[in-house]
């Protein structure tokens, strides 16, 4: 019942902080405000007993991505622009998606269901083997670097690939810039040549 | 904010804390809750935070720029390499069963590796973005 009501609570908190989200132009509270919504979101995965997915959540959410919003912010203007119009038709679309999402909630099995579709299929085995044959206490961790190792390997491939493409679009390589400089420095040297040739 | 020294003592005071709590999630992510990604994330923290006290210079000086793009190729090779190496112990990739000769040692070992390799990579690629927005020069 307490759990309950600590949901109750935390649900409406996230509600409140997406309200003033909307509400605030300036960048630098919104930024702030998106780091407390991941951390009412960590506090509602400790909740529902998720204390690995929390801890994710509170580290990357509310951690790191908040630190890179600051960082990007310093490109920015203080404030969002001004929005005057009001996009009706936005609002129309939204309610509707809205409204078809919380219908669909409704056939969502309950939360902790035993006999809920996700709970039947391959859990039960990893939850039975996992202690008694691997000794591994944590349950997760074993999930995902031992059963399923090849989802990890690409998760880390990807975050591998992502932060290279980031870093890269942000820094330059340095190949495209000895390139870029090895043709000026070829282009002085034809335009010299071609001075010469006409000097002479 | 670099010349208040009250953020200079406390950043001097947390980074080894830090990056020790780092440690614990990483190589304890078997018994409790943790593993590779949030300890990467959390070293990460420590560095940016130093970066962020003493100037992005001072950080670079710390954790170079080559070395954070090698460390973050490193990771991918060791999780990638242990797959390899289970190939030439004669199983499947990935299997982690030939590394020692109790199964449940065999997977403690094979979990340990593959952790450090996804640890690696997170924690360069979190400092290297970090580094990548607050050193961005826009192109006029």
């Amino acid at each position: 019942m307490i759990e309950l009501w600590v949901n109750v609570f935390l649900v409406s908190l996230l509600v409140i902080i997406t309200f003033y989200i909307m509400r605030l132009r300036r960048l630098i509270g919104i930024v702030a405000l998106s780091g407390a919504y991941s951390l009412t979101a960590a506090a509602i995965f400790v909740n529902m007993d998720a204390v690995d997915v929390a801890f994710t959540e509170a580290a990357v959410g509310s951690g790191i991505s908040t630190i890179l919003f600051l960082a990007a912010l310093r490109y920015l203007p203080v404030e969002e622009a001004h929005e005057t119009r009001y996009p009706v038709w936005s609002l129309f679309l939204c309610g509707i998606v809205g409204l078809m999402l919380i219908i669909a909630a409704f056939a969502l099995p309950e939360f902790g269901d035993p006999n809920a579709p996700a709970h039947l299929h391959v859990a039960p085995r990893y939850i039975e083997e996992s202690y008694p044959l691997f000794h591994i206490p944590n349950v997760v961790t074993n999930v995902l670097a031992s059963y399923r190792g090849f989802d990890t390997l690409g998760e880390t491939v990807v975050v591998f690939t992502a932060g290279l493409g980031v870093i890269i679009l942000l820094t330059g390589s340095t190949l495209s810039m000895r390139f870029k400089q090895t043709a000026t420095s070829s282009d002085n040297q034809t335009a010299k040549s071609d001075e010469e040739t006409r000097d002479a | 904010m670099r010349d208040n020294p009250v953020f200079k003592i406390v950043s001097k005071i947390l980074f080894g804390p830090i990056i020790i709590y780092g440690l614990y999630v990483q190589f304890h992510g078997d018994y409790g809750p943790g593993g590779g990604f949030q300890a990467g994330v959390i070293v990460a923290a420590a560095f940016i935070l130093y970066s962020m006290i003493s100037g992005l210079e001072e950080g670079r000086k710390l954790m170079p720029d080559w070395i954070i793009r090698s460390v973050m190729a490193l990771g991918v090779l060791v999780f990638g390499g242990t797959g390899i190496a289970s190939i030439l112990l004669g199983a499947n990739y990935l299997d982690y069963s030939p590394f020692a000769y109790k199964i449940y040692k065999a997977q403690h070992l094979g979990i340990i590796i593959v952790e450090l390799g996804v640890g690696l990579t997170v924690f360069a690629v979190m400092l290297g973005l970090f580094n990548a927005f607050a050193g961005f020069k826009p192109h006029k």
